[in-house]
């Protein structure tokens, strides 16, 4: 396998663009991406797209070919492909990429992520949403994706006495990183008690432990290692590539409270690697409830099963703490536009390694990784990205 | 959800028939046709679930789904069946009450209706053994 680097990235600013469609979006993204590689469109080879549901979002399929065409590539006729795993949509279409690269089937290759949200209101919207989980025997019973997280944040204060105040400080640091990033949706900071004041969802979960509604695209281009230099003085090397699936419905999980696609896919990373948790200096993680980075830190292995709410109560997951979590702003207060997440987790990944990052920018930052997850843990990609 | 959709269902909604495998005694509820641990050396059969269970973990939905909005607040349970598997269901009871660890048993109750002239789907919920 050949290495894989990063040499361009572009991400529109998240949030609710009633002004700009599906299509102005992620051609808006591209050309970010296209502009920060130095390089014109001719030298694309292929495209992969991660998007969860243009088909109920915006009443549109076959968006490889959309997006291909107007990003002013169908006369080229270059493969595009969409890549579907829920809200793990991007960080599959990454991963596609890395590896048309890898296997030198493909040099040039860009690797976005897009997904238009509030075309549809909110009801249309939680319903497409649900689609992530058991259709038949998870939403039809009643369930909502809230509440799916809130049964695991139940079943993890059962057993690990996690505070309430604790859960909500991934809410108040993730939007002290918001505030500090320009795409983010939301650049406000909060306090514990917005979240402990904030509406009821799914018990224990109110708003602010929930990711919002978000429209949004990102991209990123990778190629070879070595010809990454003729695009870019900052190369990023992608130093793995790892995937992981679970049963779909979360009542069919081995532990309500461990994401065990989220273990074997961190696992495979860090061997794929030769890495352990001490060398990552920072981790974008996907945090579509609070409850959901909880389990994520600890399931990657940043620290035990049990502690991780003392752990970001103790400021640990802060940028200055031991391991700086969502530097972004994370799903929480950088938005989740679902197929875009995994792309735009890449995009402030890169940001840091290169040191752009401004007020969020983690000191001597030279690994970082990634962590994308799909309905309540059924897909997982996760990548580490290092400094060349 | 269409007739055809629903209809086909109508065992395991209603009467929570589900299927074993005989080759190695594991349940499934929903209805398997293939044993993950057996693959295809495993023999699946029908089995009609007992219906009594506890609750491994659960939620009160303050904010639901439109067509289930009248039901809020209700209580979401993740429950283990006696015979092993686990499914999602709405416990029927105070929500202020709902416990991890609570037995409960299936009932027959409306899910969901399609709107005011649409089709009124049944199934199973549980609630609280006394």
């Amino acid at each position: 396998m050949r290495d894989v680097a990063v040499i361009g990235i572009g991400c529109t600013k998240f949030g609710e663009k009633w002004g700009s469609s599906f299509r102005d979006i992620f051609v808006e993204a591209g050309t970010l991406a296209l502009e920060d590689a130095r390089m014109s469109g001719e030298k694309i080879d292929a495209m992969y797209v991660g998007n969860m549901s243009a088909g109920r979002f915006i009443g549109q399929e076959h968006i490889g070919a959309l997006i291909a065409d107007y990003a002013g590539m169908a006369s080229r006729h270059i493969p595009s492909t969409r890549v579907e795993a829920a809200c793990a949509s991007g960080g599959l279409a990454f991963r596609q990429a890395v590896i048309a690269v890898a296997s030198g089937m493909e040099d040039i290759v860009v690797a976005a992520g897009v997904e238009k949200m509030t075309d549809v209101g909110s009801d249309e919207s939680t319903d497409t949403l649900t689609g992530a989980a058991d259709r038949e025997w998870e939403g039809f019973m009643g369930a909502t994706f809230p509440g799916l997280y809130a049964m695991i944040a139940q079943d993890y204060i059962h057993k690990y006495h996690m505070t309430r105040e604790q859960l909500a400080q991934v809410a108040v640091k993730n939007h002290y990183n918001g505030a500090r990033n320009p795409i983010a949706q939301f650049q406000s900071e909060i306090t514990l008690d917005t979240v402990m004041k904030s509406t009821m969802v799914a018990e224990p979960l109110r708003l602010f432990d929930c990711s919002p509604v978000t429209d949004g695209a990102a991209a990123v281009i990778v190629a070879p290692l070595d010809r990454a230099k003729e695009f870019t003085d900052t190369p990023i090397k992608v130093l793995a590539t790892a995937q992981a699936s679970d049963s779909i419905a979360l009542h069919d999980r081995r532990d309500i409270s461990t994401l065990d696609a989220t273990v074997a896919a961190g696992q495979r990373a860090f061997a794929m690697a030769h890495l352990s948790q001490k060398d990552i200096d920072m981790v974008e993680v996907h945090d579509c409830f609070s409850i959901a980075e909880i389990c994520a830190i600890e399931d990657l292995g940043f620290c035990k099963k049990g502690t991780a709410g003392k752990f970001t109560a103790d400021g640990e997951t802060a940028i200055g703490g031991k391991i700086p979590v969502n530097t972004s702003g994370g799903l929480k207060a950088c938005g989740h536009p679902v197929g875009a997440t995994g792309i735009k987790q890449v995009y402030e990944i890169v940001q840091q390694l290169r040191g752009e990052a401004g007020k969020r920018q983690v000191d001597g930052a030279k690994i970082g990784m990634t962590h994308n997850v799909g309905g309540t843990g059924a897909t997982v990609a996760v990548h580490i990205l290092g400094r060349v | 959800m269409t007739v055809a959709r629903f209809w086909r269902h109508l065992p395991q909604r209603y009467n929570m028939v589900g299927t074993k495998c005989e080759k190695c005694g594991r349940h499934f509820f929903p209805p398997r046709t293939f044993c993950p641990d057996c693959r295809r050396a495993g023999k699946i059969v029908e089995h009609k679930f007992t219906g009594s269970g506890t609750v491994v973990t659960f939620t009160v939905i303050h904010t639901a789904a439109e067509q289930y909005s009248m039901l809020t607040p209700y209580v979401l349970a993740i429950v283990k069946l006696d015979e092993g598997p686990q499914i999602t269901t709405q416990v029927v009871m105070d929500p202020t009450k709902a416990k991890i660890g609570m037995k409960v048993k299936s009932v027959f109750r409306r899910i969901v209706t399609d709107g005011e002239s649409g089709i009124i789907h049944y199934g199973t919920k549980f609630v609280p053994v006394e």
